[in-house]
Parts: C-alpha cells; structure tokens; sequence
C-alpha cells in the first residue's frame, strides 16, 4: 500500500488519496496520468496489466487498485 | 472562393438532408437539423446587432455545442468557447478581455455564467434553439460576410500570466478545406472521432470537415481516454474513420497496450498534431494498422494546420518525424539569427515563421502582441508579406522536409496542452512566502517541477491550493522544490539549464 501511494503522490500531489473512491470519475486521475500509474505499477509490483482491466473502476481508490494488483499477481 | 464556412454547411445540407453531421451518446444532428437549430440561434444573435463580436460559449464538449458554434456565426458573431473545468479567477481574467456581447449555457454551467458572466444576455441553448427563424436578418448577416470575418477568439496560456485571445477568420478554415479536398479527401460515409476540447483549434478540424465533405463527427467521450479497451470499442461502435488527435492520446492507447485484445477495424486516416509524436508509440499504431495513411501536422492557435508530413517510409524508434511543408496556400520560411529567411536546402536553424492563408488575424485587443508576433518582411523588393514568428526553432532537411528542434522560449506542450511557464510562475509568486520561483518540464514523464527560494520550506498542499485558484489542472507543478538560493548564470539571470541539472540529481535520487 506504502509502494502504491508513493508512486501516487509523485504522480499529483494534490489528491486525498486516503479517502477519494472516485479517483478516476473526478478526474484527478486523467487517461495521462494513468499511463504512468500503470507503467509504475507494472514496473514496481511486477505485473501486467491488461487493456481490459484498465477501466475507472478498478482505479477509482487505492483499495482498488491493491485489489486489482492482487488479481493479477494471482492470475500470474 | 468563399466569404464563410457557413456556405459548406447550406450546400451539404442541400444535398444530404438526412445524413448525420454530429452525434455524441446523447444526442444526434443531421444536416437538416443543424442548419434549422443554427438559423434558429443565430436569428436571436442576430437581433443583437453585434456582428464581429465575440459570443461566450459555457458547454461541455457535445453536439449540440457544435450547433451552438454554428449558431454564433449565422448572427454575424465570432465564437469563443470557455473551459468551465478553469479556475473562476482565469474565466473572470479571459472574459474581462472578451468582453462578450452574449453567453449561451446549458444546465450543468448555467448557474457559474450566471455568477461570472459579465453584463450580457445569457441564453439557455435549448430555449435558444426554439427561436423562430428570421430569414431577412440572416440574409442581411450573410451579405456583409467577407472571408477575414473573424470566426473564432481562443485562448491560450500567457507567459506575463494573462491568457491571450487568438482571433481566427473564416478563410483560414475555408482554405484548409480546399486544401484537404485535395491532399486528403473525405466522402460522405467518413466518420471522424473527436478527441479534443472544443477550445483547442485543432477541434475545427472536427467541427467544420463534415460541412464541407458531408462526413460525420462522433464526439468521443473523455473518459473513454481512460480506458482504451472502451475506447476501441467506441471507434468500431461508431465506425470511425479518421482521427485528428494530439500525440499524447495515441501514446496513452500505446502506453496502455490497448490493441491487445481488439483494434480500430474501420480507420483510414490518423493525424496528429500539437506536439511532437514519439516515433517508438507511433510504430505501435502502425503495427496494428498498417494500411491507415498517418500524417504528422504542425500548427497553431494562430496559424490553424500549416504543414504537413505523410510518412510514407518506416521510421525507427530513435528517430524524429519531420514537420514537412507547407499546405496549399501557405507559407513557411526559416529565419536565421540575422532575420534573413534561409534558403531551402541550406541546414542553418532558425525560427520557423507562417504566413499566408492560414494566418490568423492576431491577439484580440491586443495590438502590441499582435505586432511583436505578426511581423511583415520584405521578401523581394516590392513585396512585403505578412508572417507569424511561431517561436519555434526548425531547419530544412535535405530532402526540402522541415525538422522541428524546440522552442525559443519557455512554452511547453504537455498532454496537447500549450503551456507558457511563465504563467504558472506568475501564479507561484503570488502566494505568500516565495521569494523568487521558476518551473521546469521533464518531457519525457510530461511532470512539471516547481523550485522556489524562501524563507523556509512551504507546504506543498499550501502551494498546490494556491496555485490551483489561478491556473488550470493541465498546468498545475508535480511537484515542488526548496532551494536556499537559485543558480544564477554571468548575467545574473537564473540559469534555467542549472536548474535542469537540479531537477536531474532530484529525479535520479528519488528513484534510486
């Protein structure tokens, strides 16, 4: 969760990443900054992630985003 | 030849009624429809007698907002669409030099033009759209239209902090139509997929291309940028056959491996412009879709499309697309350090300077700017023509293409965004407690740094909040730095590169 935030807040500062659930639908995460997420999360947490899996909702909070790195560690 | 965009729009609704001009989820245009729904605006417009003048356009991104422009311009008027999602301080800023002489609105913004907009009537679109017609005020309109109309005023970044207003006329739209006709044509069953904001000038590709060719614009839904699995489904949902996107949007789909399971099945044309288009996502694109014609573009607020590059050979990952030549009608010289233009085929780099039929008419009430920017230069001995110097730095090529290297001054391009750093400075140095500050752009992971001299160290919410109240999203800083002094070269002017070196050392000892 510590990895994951870290890599939040270099993306936007600004956001309240603790209690926001709706991260994508505010657009305080645009597609662009998404594109970074990804690659960091790729890179960090050592998974891929597939094209179909990247929809707001599973990037909506950081619990969704844990859970969706779960998913797929465990699919791998 | 043509005095307005609007002649395009009666012909095609002569000959395809029925067809689609422009949809999004919500709603959809014919022809037929539009051209009834603008005259309806434009005759209310009209009655203002302010021909010339700027209309105020407070809408989301729709198809009804594309009507709305029309509407605008059957009153004799010059659109200028505001981007609600800015700071209240910068649409207070930009309509205290518009200056409107009406707003249109909708429900979701209604409340905020009411609040902001400046004494001038404010209309519902829907209310407006039910005006009756009144064809000797439009016809009267119509008569005193001439092709340097002004059509649109957008706005964009300032460096001094003040957003400027381009104004563009009606003959720089109506020669790149021509000019497209024959370069690359569209027929009637061509649907283009609109990504950009409606206060990019890039959109006027997607809003007047079906008035001249009775094609179709799908307004594609931002989100969907989000999520690119969605996003090739909605270009094949909506047969989508050619897209005028920045670079950033086809890296994101790249970035995001989005053709892994499905891809585009119906494009036939891809273009790009507004910044550079990285050669290794491009190549992405070109793997999935390799009998698309891809056509990189250059241009700008205040030269709409000005050149362009077919890429009719392989590129490698490394390398770097020209910008090409000039469209038809156009004209494109490089000047050197001594104000002389280069002679094609010589490699010296200068800055490269526009001008022709896709120039602009300048900065809105701003005729100091306008000079600086909007030169004329003697090009024999009696001819003088009219140039914008673009600020950016090119040379030609062997070949006779034009190659882009980077600007003169500190304007950026981030996620299609045109950026003046300066502006985000001017905003910095307002808050309390700076002393001096300066930003600097890593380009490769588009991140905005702030470094600032204080007294001591600021609270990056504080600076963040601070700096939102004025600036857009697209501009805020990723993040911001405390320095005890900034590097200073022999001048005593801050050494920018230094701090380039600083933002290197901060970025390598974050990640290591």
């Amino acid at each position: 969760m510590d990895e994951l935030l870290e890599i939040l807040n270099d993306i936007n500062p600004d956001a309240d990443y603790e209690t926001n659930d709706h991260l994508v639908d505010d657009e305080i995460l645009t597609s662009f900054e998404l594109v970074m997420l990804v690659t960091q999360i790729r890179d960090v947490f050592d998974v891929s992630i597939p094209s179909e899996a990247i929809i707001p909702e599973n990037f909506n909070s950081v619990e969704a985003m844990m859970r969706l790195i779960g998913r797929l560690k465990e699919d791998e | 030849m043509k005095n307005s965009v609007l002649e395009f729009l009666e012909e095609t609704a002569g000959s395809y009624p029925d067809r689609c001009v422009y949809s999004d989820p919500e709603r959809t245009y014919t022809f037929s429809k539009a051209l009834r729904t603008a005259r309806a605006i434009g005759s209310r417009i009209g009655k203002l007698q302010a021909s010339g003048r700027p209309v105020a356009v407070f809408m989301e991104k729709s198809a009804s907002m594309a009507v709305a422009i029309l509407g605008i311009l059957y009153g004799g008027c010059c659109y200028c669409p505001i981007d609600t999602s800015m700071p209240e301080q910068r649409i207070r800023t930009i309509l205290s030099v518009l200056d409107p002489a009406a707003a249109i609105t909708e429900p979701g913004s209604r409340h905020l033009t009411e609040r902001i907009a400046p004494a001038c009537p404010v209309w519902d679109y829907d209310e407006l759209s039910e005006t009756p017609e009144d064809p000797k005020l439009l016809a009267r309109i119509r008569s005193g239209c001439k092709e340097t109309d002004p059509l649109y005023i957008l706005f964009t970044s300032g460096s001094t902090g003040v957003p400027k207003g381009v104004m563009g006329c009606h003959r720089m739209i109506i020669n790149n139509l021509c000019w497209l006709e024959k370069e690359f044509p569209y027929a009637p069953e061509d649907v283009l997929g609109s990504q950009v904001p409606f206060h990019f000038v890039i959109s006027l590709h997607d809003i007047f291309v079906p008035l001249r060719f009775g094609c179709s614009t799908y307004i594609i839904p931002q989100d969907y940028f989000s999520s690119p699995a969605r996003l090739v489904n909605c270009l094949n949902d909506n047969h989508v056959t050619s897209v005028f996107w920045v670079p950033s949007a086809l890296t994101v789909v790249a970035r995001l491996n989005g053709f892994d399971t499905q891809q585009p099945r119906f494009l036939r044309y891809i273009f790009f412009i507004g910044e550079v288009m990285p050669v290794k996502y491009l190549n992405y694109w070109r793997r999935y879709l390799p009998d698309v014609r891809y056509v990189n573009m250059y241009g700008s607020t205040e030269t709409h499309v000005s050149l362009f590059f077919e890429l009719v050979r392989d590129f490698k990952d490394h390398e770097r697309l020209p910008i090409g030549h000039a469209c038809g009608n156009v004209k494109a010289l490089i000047l050197d350090d001594n104000g002389r233009p280069v002679p094609p085929g010589e490699e010296t780099a200068g800055e490269l300077c526009i001008g022709g039929a896709a120039l602009s008419l300048g900065y809105y009430k701003d005729q100091e700017k306008t000079e600086d920017r909007f030169i004329s230069l003697k090009l024999s001995s009696d001819v003088t023509e009219r140039f914008y110097r673009t600020g950016d730095i090119a040379s030609y090529a062997a070949d006779g293409n034009i190659v882009y290297h980077g600007r003169k001054d500190f304007q950026i391009k981030r996620m299609g965004y045109r950026i003046e750093l300066g502006e985000i400075e001017a905003a910095a140095a307002l808050i309390p407690g700076i002393n001096e500050c300066v930003c600097v752009y890593n380009e490769e992971r588009q991140m905005i740094l702030l470094l600032y001299t204080a007294a001591e160290k600021l609270d990056s919410k504080m600076l963040s909040n601070g700096i939102s109240a004025r600036v857009p999203r697209y501009m805020m800083p990723n993040r911001y730095i405390r320095l005890e002094q900034m590097p200073r070269n022999a001048n005593g002017k801050i050494d920018r590169r230094g701090l380039k070196e600083i933002y290197a050392q901060a970025e390598k000892s974050q990640r290591s």
